[in-house]
């Protein structure tokens, strides 16, 4: 039951072949059962039986609210929840009950989705590997699975892989079954760098086409909530469901009357696919590309134009998005002082040692880090050479794509990730730095260009760890995105992490799951 | 001199009724604030070449205008001045995580208005910028504010004050507007220094601010304060912003500096912390004095912050401000351009006409602006120029003055004298404002009606006004009659007390009989004493004539 899809586990509960508070206490066990993945900060075991009983209620009744009626799905520790802890995995909001839902949320909650627990992540999303939290790194679930270990001939609890991040307690959620959807944040590609590394599907949507509101920021001018499920049309339900103006946050922006389910048989014949050249980075691994060939030959092969592109301003985005970046971070970061809110240091000398020492305390190096350079990049003698400068090179790079796309390609291919998943003792020989610079190299100049991008898995690695391929496609056609990728996830036939899990004790169960639920 | 700029600028505003009462003659405290300030404008007088010619001083304003508006700038709560702390305070106010800023159109429309008001170009597009600093009442770290392109620009405020050899001229100057921006207004903190701790309130955190920034193109305190007088009625005629400086609605800075005429300016102080009318010209000229002071013993002035210590009367340096501040400038990311459109055909199609802001019908409801509204009094009803300067300083003296004459037959000139001295008079007195006047328009237009038809005489007049002050509701013919205060007009009881006059005092009789008509005025006088003000004057004159003749 659990692997099922929302499409599916939906029309489950509706015919009522299981209750969503069946379906709520086994994704709480399960959560219980693979705690070592360390996917989640808070489980909201009690308020989801709640939801889940009132579910129930209107189930039984008929009554029900839609497709994400009964349905458990985790959240981002960086999205507020109404008298939830939200921490962002940093000591400085380790006690925070934020007394508001975040617009996506409360959009999922009206809808009747039940929500099991907010995930683990890097602190305020600075990171690529969901290994720099004030709660410890999260685990990919595909370590533990049959093939990592049969090939690697790896023991689990030494050398784990890491899910990518920073929404790497999201991923390991939805692709340990524990949820069967939920929300990241996407800044330079902290939703769907850990979907690739973790086997699910990510969607960035268009900036603005989801409410900010409540998403704790870390870069304003990129951020998007992302939507993470297991497959395309999970997605595609969700975005609908989510996108739309919101008084609220001014940067959004009305959706656009398009279709709201994908068609089952999308036909890519005359779909032009744009494989850009600068995406043959130094360090992308020879299975990755070989994936990135065999899926652009698929397209090639069912009618469609593949052609190579060429983004000439890629190569700036990263040190681009770094100055963008660390300066709204310094910025957006200036508010936790320890008055209002959040952690506040025993220190009280003066009101700015006060400010000083709970600050110090409150988060770890990368976000102090952040803060400093950020605050360089904005001093009165810096600001034209640094973001100035950066702001130019972005709209460089947002040209690029939009005469890429003014030209008649559709869509992008390109890697989502440069490798599979890292070990995380090989991870952390890097510095957060240099590892937010080399991982977010493919997901980043969607941000920079406000741009959909969606996140496919395609195939596991020789080691047995998922790999994912990329679509960019125009501003505002993210349903359309979602078509191309749903294209792809018929064509490659990625397998379920459920098709492996026989090494928890519970085959048994599994095997009766699988069968009722056909 | 200290006392008398006291005065000056505390009448100059009508605003403290104590000094008020020590001065009811609202017109002549305004000549005596211009004989004070003509040592700031025989400054600005170009010497003799031979003579050094002597350092003056210039002034420009920043001026921080509380946007009248019912919630915040970005925010749904309220904006009340003296509401209990703390509640008035959204979650955006307490700058929680993950909350956005919404911009409140109502705050563009009033900052729109105050722009055309004061001439200014009207940027169709502006930006919003952060600006950080760590302060306890700024919550986010930073303030948003306009700081690479603002909603107005290029304006001028056209301010009057007395001035010449009689101090009787109406000296008109403009200020250059510089710019007008949008930006949030911060808390306060209250500092408790026996518990050694500070206090928060967040109610005034993200309230609407106008900041008017002013080119230096002022001279001395009293140009400042004349200036920032009109800009404060231009906001109050256009309901903006409330104005009222001791509820800090309106705050001023001054950058202040000396320099010799011709020569490039001086260095510059900032002069915060004036929240009082009261204080402006004063902590100004002082300012102007201390950097002369500073330059003529060889010193040189510090760039740096002061603030105004009313107790002292002097400006002393900030010790919080020292250093320099870098404020980190970055454009407010959660804010898309502010746009406004010229009329409603320059409207993009989809956008709602009552959703968005149109210059074209903000500037037709504009209404009728104080400088047109004084030249309209002049002209319409004949009266002085300083006059139309009194009545537009009180809240509701021009409608009570036309009121006045919509209900007498009694030429303008002639009632004015009523409205300003009489009725200010009393109102200064009991600082009261002019709708909570005990005497309505009507009533003053009947007392005024009965001494134009010769029921009684001016004097009696006053003293009936004063009655009808008391007693509040009784009738100007009620409190005559009830008092016996008609005119005397029996002739034969009017005769008597006549030749009473006349037989008393003999030397009198004879310088009149000598040619010196004017000492029958003072028989006159005596008549009147006896009459208690009451016998009609054309009577009792005529009366007199005969007898002296």
């Amino acid at each position: 039951m659990l692997n099922l899809t929302i499409r599916e586990v939906s029309l489950a509960l509706r015919e009522g072949r299981i209750s969503a508070t069946e379906l709520c206490r086994r994704c709480l066990n399960r959560i219980k059962k693979t705690q070592h993945l360390n996917a989640y900060i808070t489980v909201t075991e009690e308020l989801a039986l709640k939801q889940a009983q009132e579910a129930d209620s209107r189930l039984q009744q008929g009554v029900s609210k839609g497709p994400l009626d009964g349905i458990p799905f985790a959240v981002k520790d960086n999205f507020c929840t109404e008298n939830i802890k939200t921490t962002c995995a940093s000591r400085m909001l380790r006690e925070y009950f934020p007394p508001y839902n975040a617009t996506v949320v409360q959009k999922l909650m009206d809808q009747g989705a039940v929500l099991v627990g907010k995930t683990n992540m890097d602190e305020f999303a600075m990171g690529a590997g969901s290994t720099d939290g004030a709660y410890g790194p999260v685990r990919n679930p595909w370590g533990y699975a049959a093939p990592y270990r049969e090939q690697t001939g790896a023991t689990p609890d030494s050398d784990w892989v890491i899910t990518g991040g920073s929404s790497g307690g999201s991923a390991a959620a939805v692709a340990s079954l524990t949820s069967f959807l939920a929300l990241g944040s996407d800044t330079g590609g902290s939703t769907r760098n850990p979907a690739a590394l973790c086997g699910v599907v990510a969607l960035k949507p268009t900036y603005g086409l989801l409410s900010r509101h409540g998403l704790i920021p870390l870069v304003n001018s990129m951020d998007v909530p992302g939507i993470m499920s297991r497959t395309v049309s999970d997605t595609a339900i969700v975005l609908g469901i989510l996108q739309g103006l919101d008084v609220r946050d001014s940067t959004t922006i009305p959706a656009p009357p398009s279709l709201t389910e994908l068609p089952e048989d999308f036909d890519v014949k005359n779909l032009r696919v744009g494989v850009p050249k600068e995406y043959h980075a130094p360090g992308l691994s020879v299975e990755t590309q070989a994936q990135w060939c065999r899926v652009a030959d698929m397209f090639e092969r069912a009618g469609a134009r593949v052609e190579q592109v060429s983004l000439p301003h890629t190569q700036f985005s990263i040190v681009c998005y770094h100055v963008l970046c660390h300066a709204e971070v310094a910025s957006n970061m200036a508010r936790f002082d320890g008055l209002e809110y959040g952690h506040r240091s025993e220190v009280n000398s003066s009101t700015e040692a006060m400010y000083a020492s709970t600050r110090h305390e409150g988060f770890n190096d990368v976000v102090r880090g952040r803060i400093l350079s950020g605050n360089y990049f904005l001093l009165k003698k810096n600001y034209q050479h640094y973001f100035v400068k950066a702001q130019k090179v972005r709209r460089l790079i947002a040209d690029d794509f939009r005469h890429v796309f003014s030209s008649g390609v559709d869509v992008l291919l390109t890697p989502t990730t440069l490798t599979d998943a890292a070990r995380y003792s090989d991870f952390t020989q890097e510095d957060n730095r240099t590892r937010s610079a080399q991982e977010d190299v493919f997901t980043q100049p969607a941000n920079m260009a406000g741009l959909p991008a969606v996140s496919v898995p395609v195939a596991l690695s020789r080691r047995g760890l998922p790999i994912g391929l990329q679509l960019i496609g125009p501003a505002v056609q993210d349903m359309k995105l979602l078509s191309v990728a749903q294209w792809i996830e018929q064509k490659v036939g990625f397998p379920s992490i459920r098709d492996y899990d026989n090494s928890r004790n519970e085959t048994g169960v599994t095997e009766r799951e699988r069968t009722s639920a056909v | 001199m200290a006392t008398r700029s006291v005065a000056a600028s505390e009448l100059l505003y009508n605003m403290n009724s104590r000094i008020s009462t020590l001065y009811p003659n609202v017109l002549c405290v305004i000549r005596r604030i211009s004989t004070r300030s003509s040592r700031c404008h025989s400054q600005a007088q170009p010497r003799a070449k031979s003579v050094p010619q002597q350092l003056v001083g210039v002034v420009g304003l920043e001026i921080h205008a509380q946007i009248n508006s019912k919630t915040k700038l970005f925010s749904g709560s309220g904006v009340c001045f003296s509401a209990p702390p703390n509640s008035l305070v959204s979650f955006f106010d307490g700058s929680l995580p993950g909350t956005l800023p919404a911009l409140n159109r109502r705050c563009v429309e009033a900052a729109v208005m105050t722009g055309l008001a004061l001439n200014c170009t009207i940027n169709k597009k502006s930006y919003f910028d952060r600006k950080h600093y760590f302060y306890a009442d700024l919550p986010a770290g930073y303030q948003i504010t306009q700081q690479r392109r603002p909603i107005a620009v290029d304006g001028t405020l056209t301010y009057s004050f007395l001035g010449g050899r009689k101090r009787s001229d109406v000296i008109r100057k403009v200020a250059t507007i510089k710019q007008i921006q949008l930006e949030q207004d911060s808390g306060k903190s209250l500092h408790d220094d026996v518990h050694s701790q500070t206090l928060i309130d967040l109610n005034r955190a993200g309230v609407g601010l106008m900041e008017v920034v002013m080119e230096p193109d002022m001279s001395c305190g009293e140009e400042a304060a004349a200036a920032v007088r009109e800009l404060q009625l231009i906001l109050q005629a256009l309901g903006t912003c409330q104005g009222n400086m001791s509820e800090g609605q309106l705050r001023v800075d001054a950058n202040v500096s000396v320099h010799r005429p011709g020569e490039a300016l001086g260095i510059r102080t900032e002069v915060k912390n004036i929240n009082s009318s009261r204080y402006l010209a004063r902590a100004i000229d002082f300012e102007i004095q201390r950097q002369i002071d500073v330059l003529q013993r060889g010193g040189v002035v510090q760039n740096e912050t002061r603030a105004y210590d009313s107790k002292s009367g002097e400006t002393i340096p900030m010790r919080d401000k020292e250093g320099l501040q870098d404020y980190r400038f970055m454009p407010e990311p959660n804010l898309p351009p502010l746009i406004v459109y010229e009329d409603n055909a320059s409207l993009p199609a989809g956008v709602d006409a009552s959703q968005a802001v149109v210059v074209q019908s903000l500037r037709e409801g504009l209404p009728v602006l104080p400088s047109v509204k004084r030249d309209m009094l002049v002209q319409t009803y004949d009266i002085l120029p300083e006059h139309s300067f009194t009545l537009l300083s009180e809240d509701g003296l021009v409608d009570y003055f036309e009121a006045v004459l919509k209900a007498t037959k009694k030429e303008p000139r002639k009632v004015i004298g009523w409205v300003t001295k009489e009725l200010l008079g009393q109102l200064n007195q009991k600082d009261m404002s002019v709708s909570q006047s005990p005497v309505s328009p009507l009533a003053l237009a009947e007392l005024l009606e009965l001494q134009e038809t010769g029921h009684v005489s001016s004097s009696v007049a006053k003293q009936v006004f004063q009655e009808m002050w008391r007693s509040a509701g009784k009738s100007a013919a009620q409190i005559i009659q009830e008092q016996d205060l008609g005119l005397v007009s029996d002739t034969a009881q009017l005769h008597s007390i006549c030749q009473k006059v006349v037989d008393s005092h003999p030397d009198k009789v004879r310088a009149i009989r000598a040619g010196n008509k004017k000492v029958l005025n003072n028989l006159m006088g005596l008549v009147q004493k006896e009459t208690k003000g009451r016998a009609d004057p054309v009577l009792v004159r005529a009366m007199l004539l005969e007898k002296t003749s």
